[in-house]
């Protein structure tokens, strides 16, 4: 979940003044030379750190280099996608972020919105902490909540044996395979629904309140206020925040790294793509292979993003 | 949000990325091997600098005492992490073809691994084969191959049995000298009422779980590196799948306990009582010391490994390490003397015994009399190396591993992790191990035999 953190909520570009095309003077050729100027601190970053990584990646992902035969690099064409589209590691993995997906993306979604719409509605001064202490999770570090979480979990130091105590029963262990599914969508719900809340919450500022005003004259309660005022027209922000929940789920990494230290047989190195790809290139020196697996984790996180926008054309404005 | 609570947001969120970046900055360093960052004082700064990776503890005090006894050439030591963390780091290293340190402190089971790479200089040529009279037998083994010598060994790990002698007395039992009497004493401290676990079977302790597999005569591997492109590959064996069936039961009975091994939570267990016997190699003790939460009253006592069969007892080794040169160093020859020259002396190696609780695979601190005579404080003034551990490093034969052992460790951890949660039993675990490690070589290009 380590994406998405740097795009602010800043995505909003109506910006294309009206008007008719006019013709190529000198003074526009001028101007896009400036234009390409100013561009360029961006430019050389994009390119240097962003497309020749990508590019470089894409031709080991087409090369081959077994450790057998010499560190010679061939060149094998699509040969590592079709392994890789077959492998059970790297499919179970696929398998498991997509389980991840459709619990993880409505919890947090539906949490979000929810305390969203609570906090707007209130104007106490609780609100504003509630609204602060909702959203501090998400100011903490991805690596070191986790490891907050793993002691949490665990069954000699986390509180859970004390609480569970108290009516006399035997804590279950968070960290077994039965239970680290929940236990890690519990930490990244807790770390990201503040975040996705603070998007919602804005959307819901923006609204003119006189359309409350209007709707209530008209006989709506709050709750009809809610749920056919308020979140149709957030429409498009909840559309975003989806595709970033997604994208992120996809990517899953930090969170299940960190706790396979204490968790290495319930969270195995092939758990999710990314962390099988990783593997791959760091402990056991497959470079060519996690380039491919990044690949076609990227194809696949692509494919799902487009699909979901597509689907939601109609709500995120994009039609 | 008010200006003051944004303010308070945003610099509780610069604080804790500073947080992080601290927690990180030990590592960084350790990827910038060949500049002039040194954790350690360089006392000659006008000669040869050799830039060392190593975890040892007080390996600070080894290396100053190097540096004080060669005036031509000088270490330049960094902690690169230990085991697993290391590695990663020097095959990125070697990946990259820039980045890694003049000499590295390495297992001899990682160091197939990386000869295969080409990423270890052979040391023959600048005089190590000579040194082999100074190493116990198994021990030269595990880093020489033919005519070529890829590492020095440093320590070593024969494995020996320590156990809680104030549990045992407790509950009436005799400490096990064989594995059926092991199942036995798990049986009898538990119909005694004990409640803790004779012991742990950690499916995540990979050269352990080697190490008591090699006890009953087995030999997953052959593979010579002069012969790169061909490898046997024979897991499954019946020898293994006894010694799996063994814990399988014993956990199976709750008498043996499968938590991951080097968690807190397994820490703490290892010495607050809940485990009564930790099956551990030379370097355990130091381990144990440096654990909180004991029991206060603890007697640790060590004993030989149980037996399988004890008119032909087999010992075994886990961990311990060597130092090779990389394919990477500027001055190989230089590097070569440190890695034969670092802990060719009596001081340094007092420094190793005492200081570091390393157990030393030098031939001259294995014979002296203040390392087989020491007593240990931490088990009751026990002369455990006399009693248990020169016995078991001089018996040690040597271990073949494959050159993809972080890959098999991995793979056994799944394998044995789905034994224990009961998804399968021994012979499938094997099986399954077999199999994965079979098309993974055949992936790397291996004709596997």
């Amino acid at each position: 979940m380590t994406t998405s953190t740097t795009s602010a909520p800043a995505t909003a570009q109506r910006a294309r003044t009206p008007g008719g095309r006019r013709g190529q003077s000198l003074l526009d050729t001028k101007r896009q030379w400036w234009g390409w100027l100013f561009l360029a601190p961006f430019t050389v970053v994009f390119v240097l750190f962003l497309l020749v990584p990508l590019a470089y990646a894409f031709w080991l992902s087409l090369h081959t280099k077994g450790i057998a035969t010499g560190g010679e690099s061939v060149f094998t064409g699509v040969a590592n996608y079709v392994r890789v589209f077959t492998d059970a590691d790297f499919l179970s993995g696929m398998a498991r972020v997509g389980r991840f997906v459709l619990v993880m993306v409505p919890i947090q979604i539906g949490l979000a919105v929810a305390i969203a719409l609570v906090l707007d509605t209130l104007a106490t001064r609780l609100s504003k902490a509630s609204r602060l202490l909702v959203f501090v999770p998400y100011a903490i570090p991805a690596v070191i909540g986790a490891l907050m979480w793993g002691f949490l979990y665990s069954p000699r130091f986390g509180p859970a044996s004390d609480v569970f105590g108290i009516f006399g029963l035997a804590a279950p262990d968070f960290l077994s395979r039965d239970l680290v599914f929940g236990s890690l969508v519990n930490i990244v719900t807790w770390q990201w629904v503040g975040y996705y809340m603070i998007i919602v919450y804005a959307a819901l500022r923006a609204i003119d309140p006189s359309i409350y005003e209007a709707a209530k004259l008209d006989g709506a309660g709050n709750a009809a206020i809610a749920f056919r005022i308020k979140i149709p027209m957030i429409a498009s922000s909840m559309v975003m925040i989806v595709v970033f929940a997604l994208i992120g789920t996809l990517q899953f990494f930090t969170e299940p790294t960190v706790l396979r230290s204490v968790a290495q047989g319930a969270i195995p190195t092939t758990y999710t793509p990314n962390m099988y790809a990783y593997s791959m290139a760091f402990s056991y020196s497959q470079f060519n292979y996690a380039s491919t697996i990044a690949f076609a984790l990227g194809i696949l996180v692509f494919i799902g993003s487009y699909v979901f926008l597509y689907a939601t054309r109609k709500q995120s404005g994009l039609k | 949000m008010r200006r003051g609570l944004r303010r308070a947001v945003a610099a509780t969120a610069a604080g804790l990325a500073g947080l992080s970046l601290a927690a990180c900055a030990p590592g960084d360093d350790a990827g910038s091997a060949n500049n002039t960052s040194c954790t350690n004082e360089i006392a000659e700064p006008d000669a040869t600098r050799v830039t060392l990776w190593a975890w040892y503890p007080a390996v600070e005090q080894i290396v100053d005492t190097f540096n004080a006894q060669h005036d031509d050439v000088q270490i330049c030591w960094t902690n690169a992490g230990q085991g697993a963390d290391e590695y990663g780091k020097f095959s990125t290293a070697l990946e990259a073809g820039t980045g890694a340190p003049d000499v590295i402190q390495l297992e001899s089971e990682i160091l197939p691994t990386y000869t295969i790479l080409d990423g270890l200089a052979d040391l023959a040529p600048y005089g190590a084969a000579d040194l082999e009279d100074q190493f116990p037998a198994g021990a030269w083994s595990d880093v020489s191959s033919g005519g070529s010598v890829f590492a020095v060994p440093v320590d070593g790990g024969p494995v020996g049995m320590l156990y809680r002698a104030d549990i045992f007395e407790k509950y009436g039992v005799e400490p096990p000298t064989t594995w059926d009497e092991f199942a036995q004493a798990a049986q009898d401290l538990r119909d005694a009422g004990y409640d803790g676990y004779i012991t742990n079977y950690a499916t995540n302790g990979g050269a352990f779980n080697y190490a008591l597999f090699a006890q009953a005569g087995w030999a997953p591997f052959a593979y010579d590196p002069a012969q790169r492109d061909q490898i046997g590959i024979d897991v499954d064996t019946p020898e293994a799948r006894h010694v799996l069936s063994y814990w399988e039961d014993l956990i199976d009975r709750g008498l043996v306990s499968s938590d991951d091994a080097f968690t807190s939570d397994y820490n703490t267990s290892l010495v607050d009582g809940t485990y009564a016997v930790y099956i551990a190699a030379a370097w355990g003790p130091g381990y144990l010391e440096g654990l909180s939460d004991a029991d206060s009253g603890a007697e640790w006592k060590a004993a030989p490994l149980p037996q399988w069969d004890p008119a032909n007892p087999v010992q075994v080794n886990q961990g311990g390490s060597a130092l090779a040169v990389t394919s990477q160093a500027a001055d190989p020859e230089a590097a070569a003397t440190v890695a034969m020259e670092l802990f060719d002396d009596e001081e340094t190696w007092k420094i190793g015994v005492e200081d570091a609780g390393l157990f030393p695979l030098w031939n001259l601190a294995l014979d002296a009399p203040w390392f087989t005579d020491r007593r240990y404080p931490f088990f009751g003034g026990q002369q455990v190396n006399r009693d248990v551990f020169l016995d078991a490093a001089a018996q040690y034969p040597g271990f073949t591993f494959s050159p993809f052992q972080v890959y098999a460790y991995d793979r056994q951890t799944m394998a044995l992790y789905d034994m224990v949660e009961g998804d399968s039993t021994a012979a499938d675990a094997l099986a399954t191990i077999q199999d994965s490690l079979v098309r993974y070589a055949e992936q790397q290009g291996f004709t596997v035999r």
